[in-house]
């Protein structure tokens, strides 16, 4: 861990000098690590740079980026948070043109963590850490081995735990409609705990991340209820690999398939009933 | 020069005593993240936690004592606003005993606060009368 950490130091002290800012992880008060923009003007916060845990980095790349269209910064991002810059700048949230990508990757414990299936970067020119193999997510294959009504139960039980604290809609970075279907009473009635049906804020969810999910499990991690909700996200992009042959965050040049417009015939393909 | 950095603190809503962190992009808040390898909250907030920075900003927040005069609420200053609920509460302490008050704490307040309250219920005003929001 430490060897990384150096070596992290050294590329950031590297990339500085060229950039307004290098958002990465700072270390503060009891060690409480949170996102942080390094520049020249502070290099007294230099020495208080961490690697873990991780943060929803992508999404804080966004809100500086907003504010400062024109800015040249450079991020340290895990293979995760590369897939979701990614996957933004493709659905027009954030610009690449002026963001140099520092990859930083992930180890056997981390990916372990994450039970993540790529945790390293693909896009990153430049690198930090050896990049290491993806290791198998022991719960998504527990579910996705279950019957169709034991898949019911296990789903219906989870989603009861909610407590509508709307933390896995508010800290996924590609969760960014303006207007958001889970707050529309239509879908999630208002005022009411637990949830009269507390499915259809998890399944409308659901759907909205297909083709999306970069599977960083933020989600999951910020779930007050413990909600395995990733292994859903997971599971159906096994669907979209297969019918759009298409993953969140792979191939830059590759258009996600919500924003494709299929020709004839096409729609065959896919194998989805008409 | 760009600044953006997240000030560790802790929730204001309740007393589970939950830590996020203030987003602060070049002095201005613009949102909350939780704090994942904190001890209380692991990382997780409620709804309230993750709206936590919204009412700092807020139009509509009060910044300064309203005092209803003819049915209207005016604004006052600190000074006219606690001798109104001084005067009151000696007025009904004399009028129909101190146990005619009761007084409600918060979970906004810090521990020392609802502290001072339940002391200033039972050493000055003298009642027994002291209960927490969480019950009303």
């Amino acid at each position: 861990m430490t060897d990384r950490l150096t070596s992290l130091r050294e590329t950031i002290d590297k990339v500085l000098p060229e950039v307004d800012g290098v958002l990465a992880l700072r270390s503060g008060p009891g060690g409480i690590v949170s996102p942080y923009l390094f520049s020249k003007e502070h290099p007294e916060e230099l020495a208080k740079q961490a690697i873990w845990p991780k943060e929803p980095v992508p999404d804080t790349l966004k809100i500086i980026l907003r504010a400062h269209p024109d800015a040249k910064l450079a991020i340290v991002c895990r293979g995760c948070e590369e897939r979701g810059i990614v996957e933004m700048f493709k659905h027009a949230q954030l610009n690449l043109n002026n963001v140099t990508l520092i990859g930083l990757q992930c180890e056997q414990d981390e990916a372990e963590f994450c039970r993540c299936a790529k945790p390293f970067t693909v896009h990153a020119k430049t690198i930090v850490g050896q990049p290491i193999e993806g290791v198998p997510d022991p719960l998504t294959e527990k579910i996705a081995a279950m019957s169709q009504p034991e898949k019911l139960a296990f789903w219906k039980q989870e989603f009861e735990h909610c407590i509508k604290c709307y933390g896995c809609r508010t800290i996924c970075p590609q969760c960014f409609c303006n207007i958001c279907a889970l707050e529309d009473e239509k879908w999630v009635e208002t005022g009411r705990l637990p949830m009269a049906n507390p499915s259809m804020y998890h399944l409308v969810r659901a759907m909205h991340m297909t083709a999306k999910c970069v599977a960083c499990r933020e989600c999951e991690e910020t779930c007050p209820a413990g909600i395995p909700m990733a292994v859903q996200f997971r599971l159906i992009a096994r669907d979209v690999k297969e019918m759009f042959n298409y993953e969140p965050g792979a191939v830059m040049e590759q258009k996600p398939p919500q924003l494709l417009v299929l020709e004839e015939g096409e729609y065959e393909r896919t194998g989805l009933p008409h | 020069m760009i600044e953006y950095e997240n000030v560790l603190t802790t929730c204001p809503y309740c007393g589970t005593g939950c830590a996020l962190h203030l987003q602060v992009l070049d002095n201005t808040l613009v949102g909350v993240l939780p704090a994942k390898n904190h001890v209380v909250s692991e990382g997780g907030l409620c709804i309230k936690g993750w709206n936590a920075h919204a009412f700092v900003n807020h139009p509509d927040r009060l910044k300064k004592p309203l005092i209803r005069k003819k049915g209207k609420l005016e604004e006052a200053t600190w000074d006219e606003a606690l001798k109104l609920v001084a005067d009151k509460l000696g007025e009904f302490k004399t009028k129909s005993g101190p146990d005619s008050i009761a007084f409600l704490t918060s979970a906004k307040c810090t521990n020392e606060e609802n502290y001072l309250l339940q002391k200033f219920a039972r050493a000055v005003i003298g009642t027994n009368n002291i209960d927490h929001c969480a019950r009303l």
